[in-house]
């Protein structure tokens, strides 16, 4: 799985964070998102797609 | 060249809740869901509305490049909605594309997860202080009153930098503005000292910036390049206070209630602490206390299912619906505190979905992680039949909750 985001398409709402919190942070300074793995270990697929679905903005793409 | 003429209404816009369940969205969403799925309905502010109530369609049409949030909020269900007002300058509830994205990004840092942690300890000490001060009352106590509407309050006092010594004043006059039974002569007063208090507040933080949220987003503007007047500083204020304190308000005395109704659901919470976090999303999809769902005028065409939704057409997006649309939540109109109900539209969707949701969900988490536990016999004061539900206000929920223990 990789992950790709669109940080200008990004609203700063946070759900990513909470559904793959090793996969994504937020930026201090806008609260934009950060991508930590582009490549998340397996554990970590239902969360990813998890956190690419609650995204308001669709800004969380998966190519699987 | 003419258009076709848009499909005729087929119903009216759905307002009255069945009396013997207050907590099911009102009569007629599961109906459109099921048979017009993507209707146009006639509504109370005189106007005809595209109104979806699918979960997928709000979705995709909230993303949607075709829409504009420049219209009187949830005017549809608001008879005396006036469309002809000018939208209030930089609101951004009401602000579009770029305009929109500029006012949000000056904020987003505000609500991050990691932000909203740090004040969980505060909150904490907040609901503890207030079920202090309920448990020790020699009065009766309204759960609205006493816990549910100052405690998001000074949420809001303690993030714009409110000076302690100002808050009780503050508090009261919001208690005011969120007041259903003021004469309008003492809200309109209320109104004016609150707007004054914020501007004063707002020069306050210019001359002598601390570390607060107004500080904070002067700065972050002026850094930027376009610094915020004090009116736009003014307005942006304003709508925290007023989106962060119903809403959350709300939905803490309606959770409650729900709770009480539902005591095996209670028992679940009360074994296991760890549901809280879920349970919170589950009650946040079971009552959707955005009652009306999100209005907005159409500026593109939008082909959606069988239909286009035109430019120039009005469109309506129901939360509620979508949040019991049972493709997506099985056995939808139950309240399950198992349920992974997180991907539920209560924050709406799209650009202008909730900034301050992960505000809302810690304070929501930090009073059902603690209310029941330290008032363990907590009860309606009332009989259930006497509730008022409050049908006609932006935000669902009850005018007061009578309740001892």
């Amino acid at each position: 799985m990789r992950v790709t985001i669109d940080e200008d398409g990004c609203v700063g709402a946070g759900q990513c964070v909470l559904a793959a919190p090793d996969v994504f942070d937020q930026r201090d300074e806008d609260g934009i998102v950060v991508l930590l793995d582009e490549t998340p270990a397996p554990h970590l697929h239902d969360a990813t797609r998890e956190a690419a679905v609650l995204c308001p903005a669709l800004a969380i793409h998966l190519a699987e | 060249m003419t258009e076709a003429p848009s499909k005729p209404t087929t119903g009216t816009f759905p307002t009255t809740r069945a009396a013997e369940c207050p907590f099911d969205p009102a009569v007629g969403y599961s109906e459109f869901r099921e048979n017009d799925p993507i209707a146009r309905v006639s509504c109370p502010a005189g106007i005809d509305a595209w109104l979806v109530t699918r979960y997928d369609d709000v979705r995709t049409v909230l993303n949607s490049p075709g829409l504009s949030s420049a219209v009187p909020v949830m005017g549809h269900a608001n008879p005396q909605a006036d469309f002809t007002a000018p939208i209030t300058t930089g609101s951004i509830i009401q602000s579009d594309g770029d305009a929109h994205a500029r006012l949000r990004r000056l904020l987003t840092a505000e609500f991050t997860v990691k932000r909203i942690q740090a004040l969980r300890p505060y909150i904490q000490q907040l609901i503890d202080d207030h079920i202090d001060a309920m448990l020790a009352s020699t009065e009766p106590v309204d759960l609205v009153r006493d816990f549910a509407l100052p405690i998001p309050s000074l949420v809001i006092c303690e993030l714009l930098g409110v000076p302690y010594e100002q808050r009780d004043r503050f508090q009261q006059q919001s208690g005011i503005l969120t007041s259903v039974d003021v004469e309008p002569e003492i809200a309109v007063q209320a109104n004016a000292e609150i707007q004054g208090f914020v501007a004063q507040l707002v020069v306050d933080k210019m001359q002598n910036p601390t570390d607060d949220l107004i500080s904070r987003l002067i700065k972050r503007a002026q850094d930027a390049g376009q610094p915020l007047t004090v009116e736009e500083l003014v307005v942006l204020a304003l709508s925290l206070l007023v989106a962060g304190h119903e809403t959350t308000a709300n939905m803490i005395t309606l959770s409650t209630v729900t709770l009480l109704r539902n005591p095996d659901q209670l028992e679940e919470l009360r074994a296991n602490p760890d549901l809280v976090p879920s349970a919170v999303e589950e009650m946040l999809r079971y009552l959707s206390v955005v009652q009306f769902g999100l209005f907005r005028a159409i500026t593109e065409d939008i082909p959606l299912g069988d239909e286009t939704l035109r430019a120039g057409e009005w469109l309506i997006t129901s939360l509620s619906s979508g949040n019991r649309d049972t493709s997506v939540f099985p056995d939808a109109d139950r309240l399950d505190v198992h349920r992974k109900a997180s991907a539920h539209l209560a924050f709406g969707y799209g650009a202008h979905q909730c900034l301050g949701q992960q505000l809302a969900r810690v304070e929501l988490q930090q009073v059902f992680s603690t209310l029941f536990t330290r008032i363990p016999t907590l009860r309606l004061n009332a009989p259930f039949e006497d509730l008022e539900f409050k049908d006609n206000t932006l935000v669902y929920g009850v005018r007061s909750l009578p309740v001892t223990w």
